[in-house]
């Protein structure tokens, strides 16, 4: 993983264009914009994760997944990601403004 | 954006990269056959992920209808309008979209000749065509009998879906409406259930001394439980499900006596019947000798190329991706991971760490939402061959007397539609 990232966020930086900060998303993050908006920028009652604290969507995804929060859905979803894929997850977001 | 500005952009940027995508002469061609959930999305990530990449969509149909969301229009809670994506956005991107049949693939010479006579050259290929339907497989369902028992499994132009809902209405109260549904695998597994669902919601307001008969060749299906609670506490006695081994597999039907027969000759009567037939991968894959002798297409689960054809790379329905479901959601997932596969092997680079995300939700009434959850790898090497799900995560909606999960579920499936086309159309 740390070795695609790295990749993808160098060209990012090569490439960027404003609504593309962060350049093409980890793969991972990919899967969340399904309901949260193309790049996470929110979608009727899909969240917007865009521009959100690292920490803050980190320590949600890590609530979800240890059952501490309620969820609806993502509770189960979180389950399915690594520490370091939260991580990558949660940066890429933060990263969009 | 001009194509000339377009160009110069996509050459400064190459020269910026390295290793660089730059062919010989000119931007790097990303062909996609197919404008659905599979390939409306890989041109969209590939255009505005990699915008060097010269990215060009071939897709029959002027207008795309999703599938996702249909059943709804049988319930009436959706019109066509609602579920029916204009290409435009694509366009708008920068991408060249051809409303063309691809008829063939010379895969040595990296090009796909085209219906019209157009041969598109590519220097990597995404196929996501969908599926066909096994004429044949189900005897005496042809496409004279698709008239008469609509299967409103491909969408086309809306006409079989529409057949199917104009049937529901022309019915007297009190009819039986036939399901046929098939053996493992098959585009969307909790569809037919959605189905049965959205028919009963008709028929509870419309028809309420109606039945449903829903004759499966399987013993289980997808969320299962969820579905027969949610028939119960909504439709009461309305929805009959057989199973397989309840004699509930269909062996042929006879669309001139609307009858539906099976396996062991029973022989019923239906008022509207729903043939959901077998399936395969579409006839481009068949026809290029890219499936297997299962009928899908075989590829890698790290970066969907054809291990005989590395540089096609084939998403969506028409491959063998199970235990990943056939779901627009996979499609979606599964496009991004190809276009980025192949946009690594240009540039001579691993392919990224893949993993797969997989919602369905399904409608079993107004406010009552549910869904299933799915998070995917690629096998381990050595082990696996094909794809797992990662272990403890995912999975169904809790079961019980749960409104307020339902009802957000509801909702949440709304607003997976609006976000997942806002990512394929723009």
């Amino acid at each position: 993983m740390r070795q695609a990232i790295g990749g993808l966020g160098l060209l990012g930086m090569v490439w960027a264009a404003p609504a593309w900060a962060a350049g093409p998303a980890p793969l991972a993050a990919q899967g969340c914009v399904g309901c949260h908006g193309p790049n996470g920028m929110g979608v009727a009652q899909g969240a917007r994760l865009a521009g959100r604290e690292a920490a803050e969507i980190e320590a949600l995804m890590r609530a979800f997944r240890a059952n501490e929060r309620p969820g609806t859905i993502m509770n189960r979803i979180a389950r399915g990601y690594t520490d370091e894929e939260i991580v990558a997850i949660s940066r890429h977001f933060a990263a969009i403004r | 954006m001009t194509l000339t500005r377009r160009a110069a952009l996509g050459a400064s940027l190459a020269a910026l990269a390295a290793p660089s995508l730059g062919r010989a002469q000119g931007a790097a061609r990303l062909l996609v056959i197919g404008g659905g959930f599979g390939g409306a999305t890989a041109a969209r990530f590939a255009r505005l992920s990699y915008p060097e990449l010269q990215v060009t969509l071939v897709e029959p149909l002027a207008r795309f209808i999703t599938c996702p969301y249909g059943n709804l229009l049988l319930g009436g809670y959706r019109q066509i309008g609602d579920i029916t994506h204009s290409y435009d956005g694509l366009r708008a991107a920068g991408i060249r979209v051809v409303q063309d049949w691809a008829e063939g693939i010379d895969a040595a010479g990296k090009r796909v000749r085209l219906r019209g006579g157009e041969t598109l050259g590519y220097d990597k290929l995404i196929l996501s065509p969908g599926i066909a339907i096994r004429w044949g497989g189900l005897p005496g369902y042809d496409e004279a009998a698709s008239q008469v028992f609509p299967h409103a499994w491909i969408p086309g132009d809306g006409s079989q879906t529409q057949l199917l809902r104009r049937q529901l209405e022309a019915m007297p109260d009190g009819g039986v409406v036939g399901l046929s549904i098939p053996a493992n695998p098959f585009r969307c597994p909790p569809g037919p259930y959605e189905r049965i669902s959205m028919i009963a919601a008709y028929l509870k307001r419309h028809k309420p001394r109606s039945k449903i008969l829903a004759l499966d060749a399987k013993d289980a299906f997808s969320k299962q439980g969820l579905f027969q609670d949610g028939w119960k506490a909504l439709y009461g006695e309305m929805v009959e499900w057989v199973p397989a081994n309840k004699d509930g597999k269909v062996a042929r039907v006879d669309p001139a006596e609307r009858v539906f027969e099976t396996e062991f000759g029973v022989r019923h009567k239906v008022a509207v019947g729903n043939v959901i037939p077998p399936q395969s991968a579409a006839r481009l894959v068949l026809d290029s000798g890219l499936a297997a002798t299962t009928g899908w297409a075989e590829i890698d689960p790290a970066t969907f190329a054809v291990r005989s054809a590395p540089d096609i790379h084939i998403v969506g329905d028409a491959i063998n991706g199970a235990p990943m479901p056939k779901s627009g959601y996979i499609a979606n997932s599964t496009a991004k991971q190809a276009v980025a596969s192949a946009v690594a092997a240009l540039r001579g680079t691993p392919a990224p760490d893949a993993v797969y995300f997989n919602t369905c939700y399904s409608h079993v009434g107004e406010e009552y939402g549910i869904s299933i959850v799915g998070i995917f790898r690629p096998g381990a090497p050595g082990g696996n061959p094909g794809f797992v799900e990662v272990p403890n995560s995912g999975g169904v909606s809790p079961r019980g007397d749960l409104p307020e999960q339902r009802r957000l579920e509801a909702i949440y499936a709304d607003t997976w539609y609006a976000s997942i086309t806002k990512d394929m159309f723009g």
